[in-house]
């Protein structure tokens, strides 16, 4: 059954990703990218790297769709964003993106219930993905930090300008 | 030994279909925007290889990499959607055809 269910995830996931790109409309393709990413997380879980699917939650669904949406929000400021965003919560839109979701927690809720849980034999748990990262990958993590760093400074390089720019008129 | 009781090959396949999704979007999109999601699903795909690879193996390696695919996606988007703000301003379109040159 849970092979099944990896392969309903697997197609969620390609159909949300080419939703997603072939839309006009910025915020409804996010929307749809976010279902594939939850779509990629669910098959983490099925393939037994639950934290890995916690990541993929927490931080690509989590916080870099949302930058993305801070961005698209900041760009049609005014009265023709405003009447554009009334729009946008028109039912209709988000029909098959949240039925795509339902599916994917449904999903998720009947793993969880079964008492074998994942679909992997051996689970890769937690604990051993920090003992490696923090062992023979510690430079790597150095390194990470350095891009995150460097990531950080360029970001709010950019940003910066943008913004005392705007407070000027 | 094998941890997965899907084949292998099924996963990498999707994997590699997400990829090809990312790259034609890519390529054919004109809004940085759209280009930078574009890019999103390609490192997404790439990291599910990885996971994938290391549920084979039974192996935290894969997950490792994984992290490690997801700070670089981090670190990108964040100077990304920085250069789309400044797009925005200095060109007052996102279209990538109109900023194409290094002096704007």
């Amino acid at each position: 059954m849970i092979v099944v269910l990896f392969y309903i995830a697997a197609v969620i996931a390609l159909a949300a990703t080419v939703a997603a790109l072939t839309r006009t409309n910025a915020t409804h393709a996010l929307i749809y990218l976010i279902v594939s990413l939850l779509a990629v997380a669910v098959m983490f879980f099925l393939m037994g790297a639950p934290f890995a699917a916690a990541l993929e939650v927490v931080i690509y669904a989590g916080a870099i769709m949302v930058l993305f949406v801070f961005v698209i929000m900041m760009l049609n400021l005014g009265a023709a964003g405003e009447a554009r965003e009334r729009q946008w919560l028109a039912g209709r839109s988000w029909f098959v993106p949240g039925s795509m979701a339902a599916l994917l927690l449904l999903e998720m809720l009947l793993v969880l219930g079964d008492a074998h849980g994942v679909t992997s034999g051996t689970a890769v748990s937690p604990k051993v993905v920090g003992m490696t990262l923090f062992g023979p990958y510690l430079l790597a993590v150095e390194i990470a930090s350095m891009l995150l760093l460097s990531g950080l400074v360029g970001a709010y390089h950019l940003g910066r300008r943008f913004i005392v720019r705007r407070g000027d008129h | 030994m094998d941890g997965l009781m899907v084949p292998m090959e099924h996963v990498l396949v999707v994997a590699g279909l997400l990829f090809t999704c990312g790259l034609f979007g890519l390529m054919l999109r004109r809004n940085i925007i759209f280009m930078l999601m574009s890019l999103e699903v390609m490192l997404n795909s790439a990291a599910l290889a990885f996971v994938t690879a290391g549920a084979h193996w039974a192996q935290a390696d894969g997950q490792v990499m994984f992290m490690l695919i997801l700070t670089v996606a981090a670190a990108e988007v964040a100077v990304g959607l920085g250069l789309v703000l400044q797009i925005q301003r200095r060109f007052k379109t996102l279209d990538m055809d109109r900023a194409n040159r290094l002096r704007g």
